[in-house]
């Protein structure tokens, strides 16, 4: 186990590497210039000059690049371009509400999504069953933006049950935290729950009709028991894999939720990075959304093991 | 229970209903949408509306400018010598920067210079300038080396970049290089701790602020500040924004979408109005460097073909937030005039038949102009694509190329061949400040210069009437320069005045007391606890 996961990790470097030579290449090609942003739309081309000599962005391409790895090695991610703060420190304003939200949703898609998978397999071809699944089209048709608004046209604008927009940390208390965070991460969530239900109702169906569920029935044993016990724990490869992938795309995709309901997270600083061509900042921003996808995977893999004792790491 | 524990339970009671009855001291926070993102805090680096409302509440000017585009004092009394070429400022007492410093002439000498570096504007009176010098620690002086009439004016500016003052030790910053650290002597001191770029702005009342004493008028007069903090907010959706203003999460929105108004006008808990009476004027710019409209006739041809009344009702709908002004200054300016305004008057029937009149004369040879169009500019998006259909009808071969803003704005500075990444033609818009006389108005530049605004125009007789504006100091012979210059520009198809624009601010009842100004103002305003 112990070196399936030295080989995994050493094998995200390379990966990790070019990632970081494609994003770095693909910002300079596209067009557009931290100076003009920081200047201004009225700005002539003699101030615009002065400030990109400030910026040292009329360095050769490799120079640039070559201090910038180096650095980044170094664990110095640099400093944005347009506000002058430290990347990271920028990051660090920002991932906390990010992380939070793309929590608070993966924990209403886990304990929302997979009871009615379960509950659909279960009803097979039953009133419920097509409920369940009408509901997962719904879920998957409509955009987020759209759940969103509605969510906040019935439950904070009509109702007052929750603020309309903003973002408080958990520090701030448990309650403010949730009820500020529970409307966001109930519209983020909608498209995942329905695939989650979809994804466990096939899985749960294909293994309901194995001969170990039909034995274990026989057996005598509660329904409970082997829905749970037997028939999940075998489907849960699937939904695990989902799961995860789920929540890492949640971290890198929440843009449009962060941007509906005004939480200051990593979405919206990264299109505002893009917006105004800031480069070390889009660069760490990628980089580090990339290592998360390296991570989660791994966690995937090893969850398999967990669940599945016949599978073995080479 | 004994009788100890009963009395202890007794004073327990009574300090609790005392810390009850005596209100805690509320502190009274203004929560704002403004009408950018804050992303950058060097007001002498960027012209951005926002960067320059964020200098204002930090930073003071030596002087301010009235509602009546008058000069005053402000951080700074002054003197004019008899001859006009010596300007003598004297610092007000109990100036202190943020940082607890006194405010010494050394350190506006320094802010002085460095603003005359970084603004087109001042750079060209520093041309007029033998030397600016602190004579004592309250009194600086400058002396012109030729006459030039617009010093007081360009120090009370308050169109970009206005000359805010800061310490000598920031001033010296090098060139091009951002200013990070805000110490100001402003009303507002900036909490760093609380910033983050891009989405909150947090400003706390300087106590230490001594506001003079003459009223409130722009950015002159006393600036009493009436709340304890100010957090700006940026949202990037607008409906988003509304739905905060509404149940109350934030007090005011700078700008809102005229389209979303009607949604503001159904609540009876919300106000709106005009607090920025000049607005923006909406611009079609030509590159004069590149075929078509390399030709007078042709870029003539375009502007009567163009419809301001069209092209307003796209941007911003509600004739009552537009105005279909000709004047290249903005219409409620001093210098306002109807100057040339041939172009842009009359039926647009009458003009499109002039337009295919004049192209079909000129030469013009089918060569495509290129349009640009920014996408993520709500403003500015649909324009290129109602003048396209304009063009076309005119006889103009035209194609709309989108790109987002950021594109926009570093194409536009290339003067290559369209083929290689070049462009014909652009809107953008600008604060009427920021064009209010021949002096600022990029767009009239007629140097042809690679270092002037995009569009490059060249033009000898609006260059020597731009010379004559700047050593005049009369009122009168200004407006007519100013005029003269406008006339030109229009005839030589300098570029299309598409027209003026309101900004509609909304604020929720109760907040009283805003400040009309040519940018947000934050002092005067009250909040009730």
């Amino acid at each position: 186990m112990a070196y399936y996961l030295i080989r995994r990790l050493l094998m995200a470097i390379p990966v990790m590497g070019l990632i970081a030579l494609i994003v770095f290449l693909l910002l300079r090609l596209t067009p557009g210039d931290p100076a003009q942003a920081i200047a201004g739309d009225q700005a002539t081309p003699e101030q615009i000059a002065a400030i990109r000599d400030s910026l040292g962005l009329d360095a050769p391409l490799m120079s640039q690049f070559v201090t910038w790895t180096g650095n980044m090695l170094r664990g110095d991610f640099g400093y944005s371009l347009i506000s002058q703060r430290p990347v990271l420190e920028m990051i660090g304003q920002r991932v906390g509400p990010t992380l939070a939200l793309a929590t608070v949703a993966m924990i209403l898609t886990v304990v929302i999504s997979i009871p009615l998978g379960i509950l659909a397999a279960r009803r097979h071809g039953q009133l419920l069953d097509r409920f369940v699944m009408s509901l997962s089209v719904i879920g998957f048709s409509v955009p987020i933006f759209v759940i969103g608004y509605v969510l906040i046209g019935i439950f904070a604008v009509n109702l007052k049950w929750f603020p309309v927009q903003g973002y408080k940390p958990l520090a701030d208390g448990l309650w403010p935290f949730l009820h500020r965070i529970f409307l966001p991460g109930l519209a983020l969530s909608s498209i995942y729950i329905a695939l989650v239900s979809r994804m466990t109702r096939a899985a749960m169906l294909e293994v309901l009709r194995e001969d170990y569920v039909r034995t274990a029935r026989a057996k005598g044993l509660s329904e409970r028991v082997v829905l749970f016990r037997h028939a999940l724990r075998n489907a849960a490869i699937p939904i695990l894999t989902v799961v995860g992938t789920g929540f890492a795309m949640m971290i890198s995709g929440v843009v449009v939720t962060e941007t509906v309901f005004n939480v200051p997270g990593l979405g919206r600083l990264v299109v505002d990075a893009v917006l105004a061509r800031d480069y070390p900042l889009i660069q760490a921003i990628i980089l580090l959304t990339a290592g998360t996808y390296v991570v989660i995977n791994l966690l995937i893999d090893i969850s398999y093991a967990m669940t599945d004792p016949r599978i073995r790491y080479q | 229970m004994t009788i100890t524990g009963l009395r202890a339970l007794g004073m327990a009671a009574m300090a609790a209903c005392w810390m009850q009855a005596v209100p805690a001291l509320a502190e009274t926070e203004l929560n704002v949408v403004m009408q950018a993102p804050l992303r950058t805090l060097d007001p002498h680096l960027s012209t951005a509306q926002i960067v320059r409302t964020h200098g204002f509440m930090v930073f003071d000017t030596l002087l301010g400018m009235d509602a009546d585009y008058k000069p005053q004092p402000q951080m700074a009394d002054y003197a004019v010598s008899d001859d006009g070429l010596t300007y003598t400022f004297t610092l007000r007492d109990g100036l202190k920067w943020h940082d607890g410093s006194d405010v010494t002439a050394e350190d506006c000498v320094a802010s002085l210079k460095r603003w005359a570096a970084n603004d087109a504007a001042g750079k060209t009176m520093m041309d007029y300038v033998a030397s600016i010098e602190a004579t004592s620690d309250k009194v600086l002086v400058l002396t012109l080396a030729q006459p030039f009439g617009h010093v007081l004016e360009l120090l009370a500016k308050p169109s970009p970049v206005p000359p805010f003052m800061m310490p000598k030790r920031l001033a010296e910053t090098p060139s091009g290089e951002q200013v990070t650290d805000m110490i100001g002597s402003g009303p507002f001191k900036f909490v760093a701790g609380e910033y983050r770029p891009g989405d909150q702005a947090v400003y706390v009342k300087n106590d230490d602020y001594v506001p003079r004493s003459e009223p409130m008028s722009w950015t002159a007069g006393g600036k009493v500040v009436n709340v304890d903090k100010v957090v700006w907010k940026a949202m990037p959706d607008m409906q988003t924004s509304i739905n905060a203003l509404q149940s109350g999460d934030v007090d005011l929105i700078e700008q809102v979408a005229i389209d979303l108004l009607p949604l503001l006008q159904m609540n009876d808990e919300v106000e709106y109005g005009v607090l920025n009476p000049l607005g923006i004027q909406v611009t079609g710019r030509f590159n004069h460097r590149l075929p078509p409209f390399d030709n007078a006739d042709v870029r003539r041809a375009a502007m009567y073909a163009l419809d301001q009344e069209q092209l307003m009702q796209t941007a911003i709908g509600d004739p009552e937030y537009y105005t279909l002004c000709v004047s290249a200054y903005g219409c409620e300016v001093p210098l306002a005039s109807d100057a040339g305004a041939e172009y842009l008057t009359g039926s647009a029937d009458e003009r499109m038949a002039k337009a295919k009149e004049l192209l079909a004369g000129s030469g013009y040879d089918g060569t495509p102009v290129l349009m640009m169009q920014p996408t993520d500019l709500t403003i500015l998006s649909t324009q290129p694509i109602v003048a396209a259909e304009r063009l076309r009808e005119a006889g103009f071969t035209v194609e709309v190329a989108s790109m987002d803003w950021a594109t926009l704005q570093s194409r536009k500075n290339g003067w290559q061949p369209v083929a290689e990444g070049g462009w014909n033609m652009l809107f953008t818009y600008w604060g009427v400040t920021g064009i209010w006389n021949p002096l600022v108005h990029a767009l009239l530049d007629g140097s042809g210069s690679d270092t002037a605004w995009a569009g490059w125009p060249v033009s000898p007789e609006i260059e020597a009437l731009r010379k004559e504006y700047l050593v005049s100091g009369d009122l009168e012979d200004q407006k007519r320069i100013a005029s003269e210059i406008q006339s030109i520009a229009y005839d030589q198809g300098f570029y299309f005045n598409a027209g003026e624009a309101q900004t509609v601010a909304a604020w929720t009842k109760g907040i009283a007391d805003l400040q009309p100004g040519p940018i947000m103002l934050f002092w005067g305003v009250t909040k009730p606890e």
